[in-house]
Formats: structure tokens, C-alpha cells, sequence
């Protein structure tokens, strides 16, 4: 492929279909808007889903991959209750975040996209997730002064999580994990090479 | 006691509609005797409730004018009203059917003067303007209604009302004691033309049709704009009748739709456009589309509307509506020219509500085949049973009457056929 042509590369919805989860159902929107409208959320995004899915087919991929707009979705499926044509488009908008991350496109300060990788990193060190750890890591996020600031601000729901034993204390020393980190991790890697494998290249 | 006579080269209409008198007429022309079976009180159906056609803007009843007159010349047609199909046994070129007839309380002396309609106090909802406005417990459907003959409402029987109006009566037409009946008959072959209902609007929760007075639907609009309608003609707002100065169409409510109906209902954008000629020049109208479908030559009546100073097409399928100031709805949504976000706030919303059959799968008195959308398809299984327009597909007059045509053909063969084995 040229240069020139390239430029011009219409392949990123066959991209979005082979590599996007549920993304074969991008092709099948009729650009009536509803999803837009009924989005609890959707004055805060910068694209509506109904905008995404036209800005794939119109081969925008830059611009929809470092996009903020589907790190915005909260799951609450008005979308997908009220789509027309019943396109899955929570799951298209996870498939999407998902995708940009994998290629390290998704924006670095989204605030979901770094909670996201907090809590992958946290239930990965055991297995299971060490809320108190995870609290901590949130707290501290943006550096030890700020998070002074947030871990008072915060004191009271901690004791109070602490009281109705949804938070212990002595987690802080390992905490509680899965019989077998090892194996998990072993699990993980293997699942990750099967999807890897699964990704087809449009470049 | 109504009595018909019928054989098996009797061609049985269901449905006194545009399709179904279509039908009866073309194959009472060639020389088949027709039985005509109408639920509603007239024949005409939902025709008779429109107040002009497109695309040329005339008015629906000159044709039906025609079409009445036709039935009244012709020998070959019988018109049974009020009464439904219940049961249809047997095989193409040999069937029996049965039919439930409601009484009417009024017997053929009938003259419609009217002075039964005087003389009762009851009011009722006028089915006729969709409930907008009242009628008499003694009425003439409309001004048009076939036959001219008045009905009574059987919740006035047993009430002195019943009596101010055979009392009323110097024709002696009332007959209070009229019972239910069920009469047997039997056809060579069928033409199916029960034909269409608005959605229910109710369903579309978002729009609030249930909760919002100035929401209203496409044929309720109708008969706003109809000079014989509940206003005059007047497209005034139901919750304060006021004059409505900005009024907002939106399409598709309930087709498209896989929450609500599958399938395009092909006449809601042409309606909506007709409609947009309706109000005075000086009236803002808004119409919200996904795409305007106007297919073949209606495209010239499209770019005529869309050249109207005072009209505005917005390409977005509103999300929702929420009551403003006054009562008058607000719509919300995004537009897909610029993904502009929107809260517009209008006099009047009108839906230009789906075409659904208005026969439910489940009901059939006959088995038949129905596909997913609820309308009859034309399989070899359904034998001498033949759709005509809407219960086969959502279509405007025009193609319905195009397609109860050919459905006559049909009948009109299979009992060709029956009259060649029979000699």
C-alpha cells in the first residue's frame, strides 16, 4: 500500500470487526441517535456512541482509539435497552476501551482507564483483590501529599468498612490470595497468548 | 333474522376496508356473488377517518363516494356490518364460515333523520375521533357512514334513554329487542382484509404519550386538521385548546424498532409530510427522521415540503420527552448532522405512530400463514384464503387497493374453478 493510500485507509472497521469485541455489529447502526440521547452520561463525552461507531467507518483511528469518550460508560444498558437495531453497545464501548489498551492507545490520565489497570495489577499480585491495598493505591495515585489529603478525607468510611469487616487492617501485610498465584498467573499468560494469537493485523 | 345466500362459488370478504371493498367490488364486477363482512357499523374503514390523502391532498371521501355507490349498484354484493368472521372450516372451493352480528337496535326503516340522536342524553367517546369528542348514545358513525343508518350503543339498552329514542323514532327503526346472532354460510374462496391498526403509543414509554396531554398520534392529528373532526378543523392543543403555533413530527415511534415493531410501517413519512401541510403557513414545524423514506415519485412531494419556509427536518430519532413549561413537551436528543445535543421544547408532538395488523397472531379464526410482523403471507397453505392490503403488509391506500385487486383475481380463479368441476 502507498503512502498516499494509506492516508486514506477505509480498513479500520474490518479492524474494529476482527479485533473489537461484539464489533461486528458497528457496521449494522442507522445513525439514529437514540443511544446519544439516552445516555445518563453522554454530555460528558466528547464523542456519543452513535459518533464512534460513524467515525470507524469513516477509518478515524487515531482519533477513536486515544478517544476518552468509552472510558466514560458506567454499564447501565439504557443504550442497549433502547437500541432499534439492538446493537450491544455497552459491550461494544468495553470492547473498544479494551482494544485501545491492548494497543496502548487509550489516554494515559482517563481516570477509569487507571483505575482499571490498579485493579488488574492488584488481583494479579494474589489473585484476589486486597481492598485495603487497592484503597491505598487509589489514595496515592497522584503522588504522597495528595494522598495524605484523600486518606483523611476518607477516614471515616475506612473505619466504618473496617467495623462491618468489609476491610481488615492486616491486609497490609500480604493480605489473602488464591492457593496458587503461580498457576493463576500461569492461566493468565496462556489466555493471553490465545487472544494475542486471535488479533489480526491491518497495518 | 339476516339471512344470506351463499354457495362454494361465494367469494367471502373479511374486512369492509379500502382493501376489503376493493376487493368485494372488483369480484362482484366480473359477476361473483360477494359476501361482505364488516366489524365497525359502516364500511370504509380507517379511510373514512382521514382527513386528505397524499400526494395529491384530495379528499378521501370522493373516492369512497365512488366506492359506495359502486356497492350500492351491484346486485352480485352483500354488506353484512357490525359483525365478525369467527370461524372459517373447510378447503379452497368448499368452505363454511361462521359470523357473530352484533345488534345494531336499528333495522332498515332507518332514514337517518336523526331524531334518535336528538332525543338520547347519553354521551360516549366518539371512536370515530379516536376518543377526541363526543357522541350520542344513538349516532350516525359519520356523515358519510354506509350504510346511512343509525346505531345504538348497547349501553343505553335497558335505560330510558333506549326508549326516548324509539319513542323518538316515526319510522318505527328502533327495535330494542334485536339480539346477537350467528349465522353460517358457505364461500368458494376467501379474500382476508382486516387491515391495520395504529401501534399502541403507550408502548413507547420514552415518548410519554400516557402521561403527556400535548403528545398525541399521527391519525389523532388527523382528525384535529379534519373540518368534521372534534375541532372543526382547528389543530388546537388537547390540554388547553390553545392554537398550536410550533408542532413537532416524530417518526418511526414504534416501527424500526426491534423493542416495538420490526418492520418499516412504509406510510408514517409520507403521512407526516401531508401532514406538514396542514397547519397555517405561520405555525414552526419540526419533523425528527432517522431517513425520509418517500419512495418513487412521492420524492417530488418530499422536496415540496422541505421547500415550505416554515418547516425543519431534524435527522435524529428523539430519546426522550419530558413536560415544560405549560404542559408542552420537550424533546430531548442528539442530531446526527454535527452530534449536536438538544432539548426542544414544542406546542404540540405528534407520533407518527406504526402499522400493525389488527388481527393478533393468536386470533385467527383459521389457520393461516403469519409471518414474524404479524402479517399474512402468501403461501401455498393458505388455500383459498387470500390477503388483501394491510393484513398482508403495512401499505398505503394506493398499493392496498392495488393489492385487493389482485386478491379478487385470486378468489375470483379458485371459483372459476369450483363453477368448471361443477358445471
Amino acid at each position: 500500500m502507498s503512502t498516499n493510500s494509506q492516508k486514506y485507509r477505509n480498513s479500520f472497521l474490518k479492524e474494529v470487526e476482527a479485533n473489537v469485541e461484539e464489533g461486528e455489529w458497528v457496521k449494522m447502526c442507522m445513525q439514529c441517535g437514540v443511544c446519544a440521547g439516552s445516555c445518563p452520561l453522554g454530555k460528558h463525552w466528547d464523542h456519543p456512541p452513535q459518533e464512534i461507531f460513524m467515525m470507524i467507518r469513516a477509518g478515524k483511528r487515531e482519533e477513536v482509539l486515544t478517544s476518552d469518550s468509552m472510558w466514560m460508560c458506567t454499564s447501565c444498558y439504557n443504550c442497549i435497552a433502547r437500541c432499534p437495531r439492538g446493537l450491544p453497545i455497552t459491550h461494544i464501548m468495553h470492547g473498544l476501551a479494551t482494544y485501545a489498551k491492548r494497543l496502548g492507545l487509550a489516554p494515559k490520565n482517563q481516570p477509569t482507564q487507571g483505575f482499571s489497570q490498579l485493579f488488574w495489577d492488584n488481583l494479579m499480585k494474589k489473585g484476589r483483590v486486597n481492598e485495603l491495598k487497592m484503597g491505598l493505591s487509589m489514595y496515592f495515585k497522584d503522588g504522597f501529599a495528595q494522598g495524605v489529603k484523600n486518606a483523611m478525607a476518607n477516614q471515616k468510611l475506612g473505619q466504618n468498612m473496617m467495623k462491618a469487616k468489609r476491610m481488615n487492617a492486616m491486609e497490609i501485610m500480604g493480605g489473602h490470595g488464591v492457593k496458587s498465584p503461580g498457576d493463576l498467573a500461569k492461566i493468565i499468560k496462556k489466555a493471553q497468548e490465545i487472544e494475542d494469537g486471535k488479533i489480526q493485523d491491518f497495518s | 333474522m339476516t339471512e344470506v345466500i351463499a354457495t362454494n362459488e361465494t367469494i367471502l370478504v373479511v374486512g369492509g376496508g379500502i382493501s376489503g371493498m376493493t376487493a368485494a367490488l372488483e369480484a362482484a364486477e366480473t359477476g361473483k356473488k360477494v359476501v361482505l363482512v364488516e366489524k365497525r357499523p359502516y364500511i370504509g374503514g380507517r379511510v373514512t377517518q382521514l382527513y386528505k390523502y397524499f400526494p395529491k391532498l384530495c379528499h378521501p371521501t370522493c373516492g369512497l363516494e365512488i366506492n359506495q355507490r359502486r356497492a350500492k349498484m351491484n346486485p352480485n354484493l352483500t354488506i353484512i356490518t357490525m359483525a365478525e368472521v369467527t370461524d372459517i372450516k373447510g378447503e379452497a372451493g368448499n368452505y363454511t364460515a361462521t359470523a357473530k352480528i352484533a345488534p345494531r337496535y336499528i333495522n332498515d326503516n332507518c332514514t337517518g333523520c336523526g331524531d334518535c340522536g336528538k332525543a338520547v342524553e347519553a354521551e360516549f367517546d366518539d371512536e370515530y375521533n379516536y376518543g377526541m369528542g363526543k357522541r350520542k348514545g344513538a349516532y350516525l358513525p359519520h356523515r358519510m357512514a354506509m350504510p346511512q343508518q343509525y346505531v345504538i350503543d348497547p349501553a343505553i339498552i335497558g335505560t330510558d334513554d333506549a326508549q326516548k329514542a324509539k319513542d323518538a323514532c316515526k319510522v318505527n327503526a328502533v327495535d330494542l329487542d334485536m339480539q346477537e346472532e350467528t349465522i353460517e354460510f358457505n364461500a368458494g374462496a376467501v379474500v382476508w382484509a382486516t387491515g391495520w391498526q395504529p401501534y399502541d403509543a403507550n408502548k413507547i414509554q420514552p415518548y410519554g404519550y400516557d402521561r403527556f396531554e400535548n403528545v398525541i398520534t399521527s391519525v389523532e392529528f388527523e382528525r384535529l386538521a379534519d373540518p368534521t373532526g372534534p375541532t372543526g378543523g382547528k389543530i388546537l392543543r388537547p390540554s388547553d385548546g390553545k392554537e398550536v403555533k410550533n408542532v413537532a413530527f416524530i417518526q418511526c415511534a414504534g416501527s424500526r424498532d426491534k423493542n416495538h415493531l420490526l418492520h418499516c410501517s412504509r406510510i408514517c413519512c409520507m403521512a407526516s409530510l401531508k401532514q406538514c401541510t396542514y397547519p397555517a403557513d405561520d405555525v414552526d414545524i419540526s419533523v425528527y427522521y432517522i431517513d425520509i423514506r418517500a419512495i418513487d415519485r412521492f420524492e417530488d412531494f418530499y422536496q415540496k415540503v422541505k421547500a415550505q419556509d416554515n418547516v425543519n427536518f431534524i435527522k435524529s430519532k428523539v430519546a426522550s420527552i419530558v413536560k415544560g413549561d405549560d404542559d408542552s413537551p420537550v424533546l430531548h436528543g442528539v442530531d446526527t448532522e454535527g452530534y449536536n445535543r438538544y432539548a426542544n421544547q414544542h406546542d404540540l408532538v405528534v407520533l407518527a405512530v406504526g402499522m400493525e395488523p389488527s388481527v393478533d397472531k393468536e386470533s385467527f379464526p383459521v389457520d393461516i400463514v403469519i409471518n414474524e410482523e404479524g402479517f399474512i403471507e402468501p403461501a401455498s397453505e393458505n388455500g383459498g384464503i387470500f390477503a388483501a392490503g394491510c393484513s398482508s403488509d403495512a401499505l398505503d391506500v394506493n398499493r392496498a387497493a392495488q393489492h385487493a385487486t389482485g386478491a379478487a383475481l385470486r378468489a375470483v380463479q379458485v371459483i372459476n374453478r369450483v363453477a368448471g368441476t361443477e358445471g
